[in-house]
């Protein structure tokens, strides 16, 4: 029997849908069997991320009601056969699926798959309930502004009122020159007020957008930080003990002539 | 801009400010209880308790949080009460 992991927020664009299909390609990676979900009916973008986009033929609606059956919704990576994706229907909404259908859905895949990640839509409404409802655990995704970090404070309390207990935290999009300088809250100052146990911190990366760009999630290049970072997450959820990455950026002359000046303030 | 004597000037890093803004709100977010609610809760606190103690109004705080051993994950009301002599 597989594990089912929910990928939520809370605000929009921070990062869910690079985070599920970066996780879902490095559990892959890790030779685990996984599908990836995503549950943003109407809004579908995993499949784009993961350069699935052209393979779409059935669709999760489809699936729940009996259109087709889940293995023909299933798209098979092009990288990886162990990979899978079953997409978000583009023109309905978030209502032509229902909590308990999604908990069977999940189940079913459950006990075929090791990894069942699902992409949770943006929002408290019902696109987050159905998300949510058939999830064994949380990764709850968070950059560090104050919106970001206010609303998931918001859907750790929700999680817990749905009875997923102890999520986990990405800390993505880290500007590591800001939060060095003081001028971005650090990994420790969200984990301090978020209270709950960090698993990722994500380093802000241009390789995400150009991955993203060609359909190829980071993960698959060797040398990137943030696929590094992500890589580094699926192996802290299959219970390897991975030690958090030290991001040391050179500073810049007129930073450390500042720091200097300033008898380290 | 000309922040190269930036230690001259005692102003609070933004992420600071970011992190005191946030805590504040989310006292209120947590708790779905107004300020009021929380104003009174700590005058009645501090009423309750002084009758027995000094207690140091300077570093006192009172708020609703969420603490990580609390596995309920419900609020809890914290109040750090710095005391200066029980008077017994």
């Amino acid at each position: 029997m597989g594990e089912s992991i929910v990928i939520t927020s809370g605000k929009g664009g921070v990062g869910k849908t690079t985070t599920t299909a970066n996780i879902g390609a490095a559990l892959a990676m890790e030779g685990k069997k996984v599908v990836v979900i995503d549950a943003d009916i109407g809004l579908r973008n995993l499949d784009l991320v993961l350069g699935l986009e052209n393979r779409i033929v059935y669709d999760i609606v489809d699936v729940v009601t009996g259109v087709c059956r889940i293995k023909q919704a299933l798209i098979k990576d092009k990288r990886f056969d162990n990979l899978y994706l079953l997409p978000a229907a583009q023109t309905k909404d978030k209502n032509a699926v229902n909590p308990e259908q999604m908990k069977d859905l999940i189940m079913d895949l459950k006990k075929t798959h090791d990894f069942v990640i699902v992409d949770c839509p943006a929002g408290i409404e019902q696109g987050f309930k159905n998300a949510i409802s058939g999830a064994d655990r949380a990764i709850v995704v968070t950059t560090p502004e104050i919106s970001a970090v206010r609303d998931a404070d918001r859907i750790i309390g929700l999680l817990e009122a749905a009875e997923i207990h102890d999520p986990l935290l990405i800390v993505n999009r880290l500007r590591i020159d800001m939060a060095r300088r003081g001028d971005m809250m650090n990994v420790e100052d969200i984990e301090d007020i978020l209270a709950i146990d960090l698993i990722g911190v994500v380093p802000d990366d241009e390789e995400v957008v150009m991955s993203t760009n060609r359909g190829e999630p980071a993960v698959f290049k060797e040398n990137s930080l943030s696929g590094m970072a992500f890589r580094n997450v699926s192996k802290r959820l299959i219970g390897e003990s991975v030690p958090f990455m030290e991001f040391d950026v050179q500073e810049s002359f007129f930073n450390k002539l500042k720091r200097a000046l300033s008898f380290g303030k | 801009m000309f922040d190269l004597f930036g230690f001259l000037n005692s102003k609070p890093t933004s992420k600071n400010v970011a992190k005191d803004r946030l805590k504040l709100v989310l006292v209120h977010d947590r708790s779905n209880c107004s300020p009021e609610l929380l104003e009174l809760l700590r005058r009645d606190i501090l009423t309750s308790i002084s009758e027995h103690v000094d207690y140091d109004p300077k570093d006192l705080d009172i708020k609703i949080t969420r603490t990580k051993d609390s596995a309920s994950g419900k609020p809890v009301l914290v109040a750090s009460i710095p005391l200066k002599n029980l008077k017994r």
